[in-house]
């Protein structure tokens, strides 16, 4: 009985070892047809529409209310210290550094990554795939990259109007609701925010979560099990996965290079 | 998935409206503290400058004027620090620097007491005239040693 347990864990970390090496190589895949011509502008900017335009709404939304929280749990928090002209700076560092990557590659991952690993496994199912090997098209090349690089381009700019609303819903709580000064709250803002460290060190990040979440979601769908059951772990694995790894990431980028 | 131009105009307004939360981000809230004109850059010697640090403060009666950027030390291993000062500004070569704390426990910020002299500064030229920076813990410790000389006597 025991040493079947054994076994069992055994399995399980030479198959995850397998995976991490399998999704290594489907990387390289893609970023091997990614560079090959024809650039297709065509299937990107339809990728950016899916992945950007339609995560808009979630992003402004969540921005926004995080942004409030931030101001008003601040507020309560410095107000105790006579320190409330510091708000701008404590919400600008917040969502800069933190909050506006990591929470746009939650949101991200779960919205478009877990439709990415749903569409490209259905068509695992419904054998499209082979079709398109069969008009000797790469379905990496044709339905894999353009998502892997319209994830990675919309990222950091989902990212950055995420902390710009984030920064707009600080303000209106913590200046037009509670009455910090205007000019404190921007200026502290304005000091507190550095381009080399935050505002770089923001963009790697979002940068960093596009190629994750974006690899997960297509290799999930892409070695999905042909079956409806397939799909669904592969879309509910996409999700837990790429959050997971996420915020498993940003503690790394933050621990070894400070931002 | 067939050509739709609403949808090629609405990914452009995206992609325009990312990189402009993106040029917000990177060159109002990154931009440095001080934004007004620069050019003259001086320099001033203290024993001690406590907790001032590249991009602090340079300020005349209050006004900011210039930032801080660039401290070392120099051969007599005093701290010789570096300022970036407004180059319209006439600043009398008598003029003195001190370094001060905004509030009790707040930032330390360089301010510049214009002299009477008719000459004025140039680029490179060396502040004479400096006041170190109080080291609260240093007065509270003579504080103290003094209150205990006090008592035993």
């Amino acid at each position: 009985m025991a040493s079947r347990a054994l076994a069992r864990t055994g399995r399980r970390a030479v198959d995850f070892v397998h995976d991490l090496g399998r999704l290594t190589a489907f990387g390289m895949s893609v970023a091997n047809w990614s560079r090959r011509r024809p650039f297709r502008l065509r299937r990107l900017i339809d990728e950016m529409y899916d992945i950007g335009v339609l995560s808009l709404a979630v992003i402004g939304v969540s921005g926004v209310a995080v942004g409030m929280v931030l101001g008003l749990q601040g507020y309560n928090t410095l107000v105790r210290f006579g320190a409330e002209e510091s708000l701008g700076a404590v919400v600008g560092l917040s969502l800069v550094r933190e909050l506006g990557p990591v929470l746009t590659a939650l949101l991200v991952a779960g919205r478009a990554g877990s439709a990415i690993a749903a569409e490209i496994g259905s068509m695992v199912v419904t054998e499209q795939l082979d079709g398109l090997r069969m008009m000797s098209i790469h379905p990496i090349d044709f339905v894999v990259a353009p998502k892997v690089l319209a994830m990675i381009a919309c990222m950091p700019l989902l990212s950055s109007l995420f902390i710009v609303l984030g920064l707009f819903g600080g303000y209106l709580v913590g200046v037009v609701f509670l009455g910090v000064d205007p000019g404190s709250y921007l200026t502290g803002l304005e000091e507190a925010v550095e381009f080399s460290e935050d505002v770089l060190g923001s963009l790697i990040k979002a940068f960093v979560f596009g190629i994750l979440v974006a690899l997960v979601a297509t290799y999930r769908g892409f070695t999905a099990a042909p079956s409806a059951a397939g799909v669904s772990a592969a879309t509910t694995s996409t999700v837990v996965v790429a959050s997971v790894s996420t915020l498993i990431v940003d503690y790394l980028i933050t621990a070894l290079w400070g931002v | 998935m067939t050509d739709s131009p609403v949808r090629d105009l609405v990914v452009g307004l995206f992609v325009l409206a990312g990189f402009l939360a993106l040029a917000y981000l990177s060159v109002s809230l990154g931009g440095t503290t001080y934004r007004g004109p620069g050019g003259l850059e001086i320099h001033a010697t203290f024993d001690q400058i406590g907790g001032l640090k590249p991009r602090s403060q340079v300020v005349i009666g209050g006004v900011k004027v210039g930032q801080v950027t660039g401290i070392a030390l120099d051969e007599d291993l005093r701290a010789r620090v570096t300022l970036d000062i407004d180059r319209t500004l006439a600043l009398p070569s008598d003029t003195s620097a001190s370094i001060l704390t905004s509030g009790v426990l707040g930032d330390q910020y360089v301010e510049l007491e214009p002299g009477a002299e008719e000459d004025a500064m140039g680029p490179g030229d060396e502040i004479d005239y400096t006041q170190s920076a109080v080291v609260l813990e240093r007065l509270i410790g003579r504080l103290v040693q003094n209150l205990g000389a006090d008592g035993s006597e």
